[in-house]
């Protein structure tokens, strides 16, 4: 717990710099007749959110807030697994997401957590599996018109479109 | 008495059959959107405007703000059932609605929203009916300086929301503030901070992004890792005589709903403050004045009155100077006055005498939303109920699902999901290492209105902080914000110092 937050202080703090930087592409003085500059704004917010580094780092040192005494381990080794696989198959949903679309991408997500990590039995995972997009279909696209993305799965939509709309 | 013989009007034209039929069917509506995540009465309102040219303009109106009202109850629903904010409005009642769900008291959280929105609703309705002019002449005396120092005043309402480590809670502070700097600068028009090129970031980083990143994702690797052995689902139960003994407590969170009326209506009548920050001060503000203020945050059904009560008769106080000034007071309206000027009603001073039947129609219309969203909303309470007590392995990757789809809707970018997902991820991180990230979500809802008004009024004062404190509106307020900085700060170094010597 003490390394991971001092990482996470440093790592905060390199991107409190990059944000400074980045603001400061704008003018980040006063504009004559304009006023404070664009960048003026998000610049000295990110000195700010710099200062909290070191202030924290100040504290990391000095053994003054509860992270910094734990000799607990960052993550609970007995729940790391369950979390690095949730956010590992988050991740390839939405990868999966720009390629076969939404509607596919979705189910398989379902399907691997249900059946997989929940341990749950296969007639419930499939029913829950079928139901989110179809209701999501009809309340998305047919009442709400918002389409979602479909990938290369977008022809297989033209007939209940027309069926729909 | 004129002003009731016309209000009496007004219900007349309410509860016209077709009229009555549209304020039940938006009043549903909703509820639906609003309970979504991602979608909140800004969506509702303007997807379903171009239905309403099937109908005659009143009637059209009526339904709009149906929607409207039946949103600001949804939004609570996803605020306490899954602890994802349904809408920015419903921000603050993630605080302590979401610990009651946890602790097996969702059905108490629900009713007491439910009521605390009628009485916002009904509060706010009486000061409308009695003192519509009037005050918009005052909010018209609104200007930079003074919406600046309103914004600051909700922010320090809000240092007391973060834990002890001082320097972590600002830190949760600024990097809301500059994350809601990404996209075009507002008054030049430049593009800033576009991190890496990514067109997405031209838009800008919604506060949905980060508020379902932390609330959603967050909040759920949180109760992951937590519950792992053996998995913690809030066990709620529900029946007649929970919901009669939960109406008959509402009791008790009287106050703080009378107050966030208050407090709601007069923020939500200020152009450009609206329903998100009128419920954040409520929630502030009940927090400064309860008796037990350490309770906040940890399931005080007060803290989900005040800021119920506050989104509700917001909404009804930023009609009124769209109504009377043509001004909107929130997005929402906004999209209300374009539907109006599209039927031909000219919002302004005139139409409240040149369509009066129109006028108090509508403010008929809002008392008879306002019923039937509470009831609609009660009858709903035991299927929300049903759904918390589905086994955590099944919820869970369906509140995945509903985060992601629900953050593709409001943007239709595919950016905005990924950037949740970051978030989310960085957001857990965070959290186990005791940063507090409400003050961040906070920060990103507000930080557009603050940057605009600090910056027109540094234009207008030449570079002069003076004018947040010369102006006699502004002056006190910004007073008392610095007063409320000051008071959490003061009240940790000296606990510190007690405890040092002890």
């Amino acid at each position: 717990m003490r390394r991971a937050e001092f990482l996470m202080a440093l790592m905060l703090g390199v991107f409190s710099v990059y944000l400074m930087v980045k603001s400061a592409e704008l003018p980040i003085g006063w504009i004559p007749d304009e006023g404070p500059g664009g960048g003026a704004f998000p610049f000295w917010l990110a000195a700010g959110m710099l200062g909290c580094c070191i202030w924290t780092l100040v504290r990391w040192f000095t053994r003054q807030s509860p992270p910094a005494r734990s000799t607990e381990p960052y993550l609970n080794p007995a729940a790391r697994g369950l979390v690095v696989a949730v956010g590992v198959s988050l991740t390839l949903m939405l990868g999966a997401v720009h390629i076969i679309g939404m509607y596919f991408a979705v189910p398989l997500f379902l399907i691997y957590y249900i059946r997989f990590l929940g341990r749950h039995r296969w007639p419930l995972t499939l029913s829950v599996a079928v139901l989110a997009p179809v209701v999501s279909f009809f309340f998305f696209e047919i009442a709400l018109r918002i389409t979602l993305p479909k990938g290369y799965s977008e022809p297989l939509f033209y007939p209940l479109y027309d069926l729909f709309l | 008495m004129e002003i009731l013989e016309l209000l009496g009007q007004g219900f007349g034209i309410a509860l016209q059959p077709l009229n009555l039929g549209l304020v039940i069917l938006g009043c549903a509506l909703g509820l639906f959107i609003g309970a979504m995540p991602g979608l909140g009465s800004v969506n509702g309102v303007a997807i379903l405007l171009p239905m309403t040219f099937l109908v005659p303009p009143t009637g059209a109106i009526i339904f709009l703000a149906a929607i409207y009202y039946g949103a600001m109850y949804g939004g609570a629903i996803s605020s306490i059932m899954l602890g994802i904010p349904g809408a920015s409005t419903a921000v603050a009642t993630t605080f302590d609605g979401r610990p009651l769900a946890l602790a097996g008291k969702a059905d108490q959280a629900l009713i007491t929203a439910a009521g605390a929105s009628f009485i916002g609703g009904t509060i706010s309705i009486v000061l409308f009916t009695l003192f519509a002019p009037p005050l918009a002449e005052v909010a018209l005396a609104f200007g930079a300086a003074e919406e600046f120092a309103l914004m600051m005043l909700a922010f320090a309402t809000f240092v007391g929301l973060g834990g002890d480590d001082i320097p972590k809670t600002l830190f949760s502070i600024f990097i809301g503030l500059a994350l809601s700097a990404v996209g075009l600068d507002i008054i030049s028009g430049e593009p800033r901070l576009i991190f890496g090129g990514l067109p997405g970031f031209f838009h800008g980083i919604h506060f949905l992004v980060l508020a379902i990143g932390i609330y959603g994702i967050g909040e759920m690797l949180w109760t992951i890792e937590s519950s792992h052995d053996g998995v913690k689902v809030s066990q709620a139960s529900f029946g007649l005589g929970r919901i009669l003994t939960h109406l008959k407590g509402l009791k008790g969170s009287i106050k703080a709903s009378v107050m966030g009326s208050f407090l709601g209506y007069f923020v939500g009548i200020l152009p450009a403050a609206g329903a998100t920050p009128g419920s954040i001060m409520a929630y502030g503000a009940a927090k400064t004045m309860s008796r037990n203020p350490d309770s906040f945050g940890k399931g005080n059904v007060e803290g989900v009155a005040a800021p119920e009560s506050a989104n509700n008769a917001a909404s009804t106080g930023s009609m009124l100077p769209m109504l009377t000034l043509g001004i909107p007071g929130s997005p929402t309206t906004a999209i209300l006055l374009g539907g109006m000027v599209i039927w031909g009603l000219e919002p302004g001073p005139m139409l409240f005498i040149e369509h009066q039947s129109f006028v108090w129609g509508l403010i008929a219309s809002l008392y008879v939303a306002n019923v039937f969203a509470m009831l609609i909303n009660l009858a709903f309470i035991p299927a929300f109920i049903a759904v918390l007590r589905m086994p955590f392995t099944i919820l869970a990757p369906i509140i995945f699902v509903l985060c992601v789809v629900g953050g593709f809707a409001p943007t239709q970018d595919m950016h905005d999901v990924w950037l949740i997902l970051i978030f989310g991820v960085v957001g857990y991180l965070m959290r186990k290492l005791d940063y507090p990230l409400a003050p961040a979500v906070l920060a990103i809802v507000l930080g557009p209105l603050a940057e605009t008004s600090m910056r027109q009024a540094l234009l207008m004062s030449d570079g002069s902080l003076m004018v947040f404190i010369e102006r006699p509106i502004s002056g006190p307020i910004m007073g008392v914000a610095i007063v409320l900085f000051l008071l959490p700060i003061v009240k940790l170094l000296h606990q510190r110092r007690a405890r040092a010597s002890a």
